[in-house]
């Protein structure tokens, strides 16, 4: 499996990551080699198997619709990297 | 005092030997003589302190814990309340967690004295401790050589007795490579022992906390801490603890150790599989028997993996953007391009090249192709281990392919970084409990690590196993010149 230049490009989109004309050439090489790796997975014959998510086949537990947590939003809000009036501050989404 | 194991510190404490300041104060100074090794990201001196003092009130009033005023060394991906946590990332280089993981809560409950925060390679990717952000991390034994990872931080630290214990977490064989590496012994346990709360999340399918310690009763020890439910996390199992120690001694012979044929094929360095094979004649000694048996599967266990850990990374890791906490770029258009240059800028390569890997596997119209078929081989590769463990009590073999490998040696190949995992992905894979002791070393004087696997949810048998192979060999007592 080969992926080009642009096809880099645009999963680089998807992940929201900016990636320069020259680092999507070397990733392209770089993701390339990896994914023949992961093409080994073909020499096996899977159709009639059941995908395995996690190790523990049981469904996820459920608790209480109680609130467990006291509100820290001061404490929370202290690694922002920026905020205002205890809101998260981005740069303006609508015009 | 720093030879000593936690089991023989505990003891010294009690008698008085020294005062847990006393020790807290040796490990904290030789943090600072050896701080080239860069093993750790944060040291927490006056904490470790205050923590120590009280530790030796407690210990005066004869109410002690196994634990209390034991230093132990935190990985940097578990949470610490006001003590920054970095993962090995730029992209966490200044958070400070407003909670502890629950692991660290342990720690702190049974009266033990965080020393500080071991480097990492960056969100756990990577086998050498060379994707950290914060530096390399050198191998005690070599310092040409990596010291694994990538809880590399952690085993370096022990192996060069900067601190007794340490804390790791194994994703695809990030505790058990690095002890193998280092010389010293790691357990990862089974999947959902220990809880995963507050620790900082990289593959949730597979990622577990674990012991790395000089001797498996060391391990066993930190496991009593650390094991247990936690309704905070979701994977946690409900069920009751065992006293990981109170088996220890139990008489192995007749275990029946199984040989899988693929841990001994085509790519296994001859000098570790000669290490290798002396362990096991080891056992042989102690009337073990040796069953051959095959996991035929686990050869597409790298490549399985290298799906399935970047997919769920890609989703995990999509929280760093720039907008609650972590770095954020310092120039920026508008917030798709806020949150692209933040994650450029954030991020290293190795993190970039498995976001990117698991989005593509993903993404529309490759799902079935990557994911999907990942995940039938996962339960291949599970269902291989269930066949053996008919056969077997335990299942051994060489827990790296080749002993640590030079700084600079991989890093231009991502691939050939994966496949120092071929013999700990699997495990991880199926969700079973798996350890690295060490064995002897490589004719380039670099230490082997002999690994363990076991049943789910029987690490007692497991550290059973690995402590009798300790007290007829004296290779997990040896340590690194200069240290």
């Amino acid at each position: 499996m080969k992926l080009n230049k642009s096809e880099v490009e645009s999963i680089a989109h998807l992940a929201r990551v900016e990636i320069s004309a020259e680092q999507a050439r070397a990733y392209a090489a770089d993701l390339s080699s990896i994914l023949d790796l992961v093409a080994q997975m073909n020499a096996v014959d899977t159709d009639a198997i059941e995908p395995m998510a996690h190790p523990h086949e049981a469904p996820l537990r459920l608790r209480d619709d109680a609130v467990t947590e006291t509100n820290q939003r001061e404490k929370l809000m202290a690694n922002a990297p920026a905020a205002e009036n205890g809101l998260f501050l981005v740069p303006r989404v609508i015009e | 005092m720093h030879d000593k194991t936690i089991s023989q510190l505990a003891t010294a404490l009690r008698d008085g030997e020294f005062s847990s300041v006393e020790l807290t104060r040796h490990f904290l100074d030789r943090i600072g003589q050896h701080q080239d090794l860069n093993a750790f990201v944060s040291v927490d001196e006056e904490n470790a302190l205050a923590a120590a003092a009280a530790a030796d009130e407690k210990l005066a009033s004869g109410n002690a814990d196994p634990m209390t005023g034991i230093p132990v060394a935190q990985k940097d991906i578990f949470c610490t309340e006001g003590l920054r946590t970095t993962c090995g990332s730029k992209m966490l280089e200044n958070f400070i967690p407003p909670y502890n993981a629950t692991v660290i809560e342990k720690f702190i409950a049974a009266g033990a004295v965080t020393l500080g925060k071991t480097n990492m390679d960056e969100f756990a990717m990577g086998s050498s401790n060379e994707t950290s952000y914060f530096g390399p991390v050198k191998n005690p034994w070599d310092h040409k050589a990596v010291p694994g990872g990538s809880s590399g931080g952690s085993a370096a630290a022990v192996a060069a007795r900067l601190a007794p214990i340490a804390t790791g977490t194994d994703t695809g064989g990030s505790i058990r490579q690095p002890a193998a590496l280092c010389g010293i012994t790691g357990i990862k346990p089974s999947y959902g022992r220990v809880s995963r709360y507050g620790m900082i999340a990289f593959a949730s399918s597979l990622d577990q906390g674990g012991s790395m310690a000089q001797t498996a009763e060391d391990a066993a020890i930190m496991l009593n801490v650390m094991a247990g439910f936690d309704e905070r996390d979701s994977t946690s199992l409900a069920i009751d603890k065992p006293d990981f120690s109170a088996s220890l001694n139990d008489d192995i012979a007749g275990l029946k150790i199984g040989l899988p044929k693929e841990f001994f094929e085509d790519g296994l360095n001859a000098d570790v599989a000669r290490v290798v094979e002396n362990a096991i004649d080891e056992y042989k000694k102690l009337d073990a028997e040796l069953v051959d048996i095959s996991l035929p599967n686990s050869k597409l266990a790298v490549p399985c993996y290298y799906v399935l850990a970047p997919a769920e990374a890609s989703s995990n890791l999509s929280r760093y953007d720039g907008v609650r906490y972590g770095y954020r770029a310092p120039e920026y258009d508008d917030l798709e391009d806020m949150y692209k240059k933040t994650r450029a800028q954030g991020f290293g390569a190795e993190v970039k090249r498995r976001i990117m890997i698991g989005t593509y596997a993903l993404s529309s119209g490759y799902y079935d192709a990557y994911y999907m078929k990942a995940q039938k081989l996962r339960r291949l590769i599970a269902d291989d281990f269930d066949r053996a463990f008919e056969q077997c009590d335990v299942i051994m073999g060489p827990t790296a392919p080749s002993t640590a490998f030079n700084a600079g040696e991989k890093t231009d190949d991502p691939v050939q970084m994966y496949l120092n995992d071929i013999y700990t992905i699997p495990v991880n894979l199926a969700g079973l409990p798996a350890m690295s002791v060490p064995a002897g070393f490589g004719n380039d004087g670099r230490p082997v690590g002999l690994h363990i696997i076991g049943q789910y949810l029987n690490e007692s048998r497991l550290l059973n196993v690995a402590h009798q192979f300790q007290r007829v060999t004296d290779w997990h007592s040896k340590t690194p010149e200069g240290y």
